[in-house]
């Protein structure tokens, strides 16, 4: 879907992108880096519309500097910012944007109408924008990016300045768009829990340079934890310590969860099979506790950040090291 | 709300028919591309210049300063009618002059709805993430500002001309006539659009469009006239006929009192002679390319 080579973008003062290379299969992507990371820049080389300081790029096969109009026929785009004129209704801006496309009249009206129903708008879409909720203007502005029914869309942060059920909706809506409408995602944003829930692979880029690519899977499969909470009794005031003991004893290695919400009253371990689930469960009913939850917790992608910043850190004293 | 419920019921109702959500349909239709993106930009915005497709209130000025534009040719031709006269009360080339403060106006508020809104509401961006290029924006609302004015300023004299031919005026000498103003007025519905966009183009508030452009429109205008009556005074023709080039209703007024039959409105009723003229001519068009270009790097910039 989109090859990246050596892609850099340089502005008198600052690097945007440096020496990028990337490979993105079709399904969701999501593209993470903290912000002025150079995800909004990418989103324009690839458009077509900024022209890189060096390497190539291409989308759906087609080289950006040269194919720039085919590409922008073939994919969509839904801008960071708001970009609503608050004076016509949803209807007549999608219309639009959908014949500014090269869609005919006709197909332009029903291609708005389906789309504004897939979004999620039904009959406030002939009232002006301007009174329309964050959560509506965002719906409005994917349904603009879907709706000549591109190839590929590219997501500028979607659940920007939504609540969380909003964020909930969108990231929904984002994962149908490639199960349902089978069109391949791009999506950028600073959360890293939300693009786990929704990509199949994702990008991580700081400071312009590629720190991490691989699919969702690989960054959270590596172990299963199993996360448990227990109720206090009269017979074992601290359960939290007495389920650890009992455990313990079975030879299984419980590790509290430090740094974690709610630590010292939350156990971590390592499920080997389905006999840690029994053998929990046995445990703590054997102590006669109330078990509050056992869940499962995946790593984070947040490691990921966690890992580099380390390094980072390491760096830098290995460099004030060399300096003293 | 009512009829959202009236088809819902139905729907749930079992046994009934129901309405089935028929899914993603994807579209394999025809694309039409650059050109055809380029076109829909263009009668959007034409439409949009006089209110159409955006709210009532958006229509009020347009649509009032059209019939004002209107209702003078009206009277006159009226009074011709009437009168029995032997020649309409104004000439086709005249009339745009005489009406200049309307047309002014009528630029002002809608060059900033125009271009101001799309930069105010960032939908540029929007427009440069499909097919269409910048100039092709540009060539689009240029175009399509130009057409407005020319409607607005060819409607009057087409008033006039049925009217002249139902008073049974001279055909030849009215067909002349009106086919010479059209010919101003197309000049001149270029050149009002091209420096009301650059000038809207400047700035995403809609408010501060109105006013620069109505203040250079009118302030050249006054500075340029005031100019003329002294060098008019003081025996200095030539000077005042120069000092026309500097604002762009005298600029049309010059070029078309050299080389389309009109009666100039410079003080003292001499406007440039033919080779004066050409130097108008040059400049009008050059003015008009300049608007072009400016506006052109103007969206370079703003694109992205």
């Amino acid at each position: 879907m989109i090859a990246t080579e050596s892609l850099s973008k340089r502005f008198p003062r600052v690097t945007a992108l440096d020496r990028l290379s990337v490979d993105v299969g079709p399904g969701v992507t999501g593209l993470v880096g903290a912000n002025g990371a150079g995800k909004s820049t990418l989103i324009k080389i690839l458009l077509g519309l900024s022209p890189a300081t060096e390497g190539r790029a291409e989308v759906l096969g087609l080289d950006v500097v040269t194919k720039g109009p085919a590409i922008r026929e073939r994919v969509g785009y839904m801008p960071e910012h708001d970009c609503l004129p608050p004076d016509v209704s949803a209807t007549e801006f999608v219309v639009h944007m959908a014949r500014m496309s090269g869609l005919p009249p006709t197909a332009a009206r029903e291609r708005t109408a389906d789309t504004l129903r897939h979004v999620g708008l039904y009959e406030e879409r002939y009232r002006p924008i301007g009174g329309y909720s964050t959560g509506m203007k965002q719906r409005v502005k994917l349904a603009q990016a879907l709706v000549h029914d591109p190839q590929l869309v590219f997501l500028d942060e979607p659940t920007n300045g939504l609540d969380p059920v909003g964020r909930d909706e969108m990231l929904g809506l984002i994962r149908r768009i490639h199960t349902d409408f089978g069109i391949s995602v791009l999506v950028t944003s600073h959360l890293l829990g939300e693009l786990e829930r929704t990509c199949d692979h994702v990008v991580v880029i700081d400071g312009g340079k590629l720190l991490r690519s691989s699919s969702t899977t690989d960054f959270t499969q590596t172990t299963t934890t199993l996360a448990i909470e227990v109720t206090d009794t009269d017979e074992h005031p601290d359960g939290t310590r007495a389920v650890r003991e009992a455990l313990h004893a079975r030879g299984v290695s419980v590790t509290d969860g430090s740094g974690l919400p709610g630590a010292g009253h939350v156990l971590l371990l390592t499920a080997q099979g389905e006999e840690t689930y029994d053998l929990v469960r046995d445990v703590i009913a054997d102590l006669g506790l109330g078990l509050v939850r056992m869940e499962q917790r995946r790593h984070h992608i947040s490691e990921v950040f966690t890992d580099s910043d380390d390094q980072r850190d390491e760096q830098r004293k290995e460099a004030v090291g060399h300096g003293s | 709300m009512a009829a959202e419920q009236s088809m819902q019921t139905p729907a749930t109702a079992p046994g009934d028919t129901r309405i089935h959500n028929i899914g993603y349909r994807s579209y394999d239709g025809p694309r039409l591309g650059r050109g055809y993106a380029r076109l829909s930009l263009y009668s959007q915005s034409l439409r949009g210049s006089y209110g159409l497709g955006r709210s009532v209130k958006s229509k009020v000025l347009p649509m009032l300063l059209f019939v004002v534009m209107c209702v003078p040719a009206a009277i006159m031709v009226a009074v011709a009618v009437a009168t029995k006269a032997n020649d309409l009360p104004v000439d086709y080339t005249r009339y745009a002059i005489v009406m200049q403060a309307v047309i002014s106006l009528y630029v002002a508020s809608q060059a900033p709805t125009s271009v101001s809104r799309d930069l105010r509401f960032k939908t540029v961006p929007l427009y440069f993430s499909r097919p269409i290029e910048t100039a092709d924006y540009v060539r689009a609302k240029y175009a399509a500002l130009a057409s407005a004015l020319f409607i607005l300023t060819a409607a009057p004299l087409l008033v006039l001309y049925v009217g002249a031919l139902l008073a049974k005026l001279d055909f030849t000498d009215q067909t002349k006539g009106f086919a010479q103003g059209l010919v101003s007025v197309a000049l001149l519905s270029l050149l009002f659009a091209g420096i009301g966009l650059v000038i809207a183009s400047v700035t995403p508030r809609r408010g501060f469009g109105i006013a620069a452009v109505i203040a250079v429109l009118t302030i050249s205008y006054g500075a340029v006239s005031t100019l003329q009556a002294i060098a008019d005074v003081q025996g200095n023709g030539d000077a005042g006929t120069w000092i026309g080039l500097f604002s762009p209703i005298t600029l049309i007024d010059g070029v078309q009192s050299a080389f389309l039959g009109a009666s100039s409105a410079f003080p003292g009723g001499v406007g440039p002679d033919n080779a004066e003229g050409v130097v108008f001519v040059l400049f009008t068009l050059g003015l008009i390319a300049a608007s072009y270009g400016l506006l052109v790097r103007r969206y370079k910039k703003v694109g992205l």
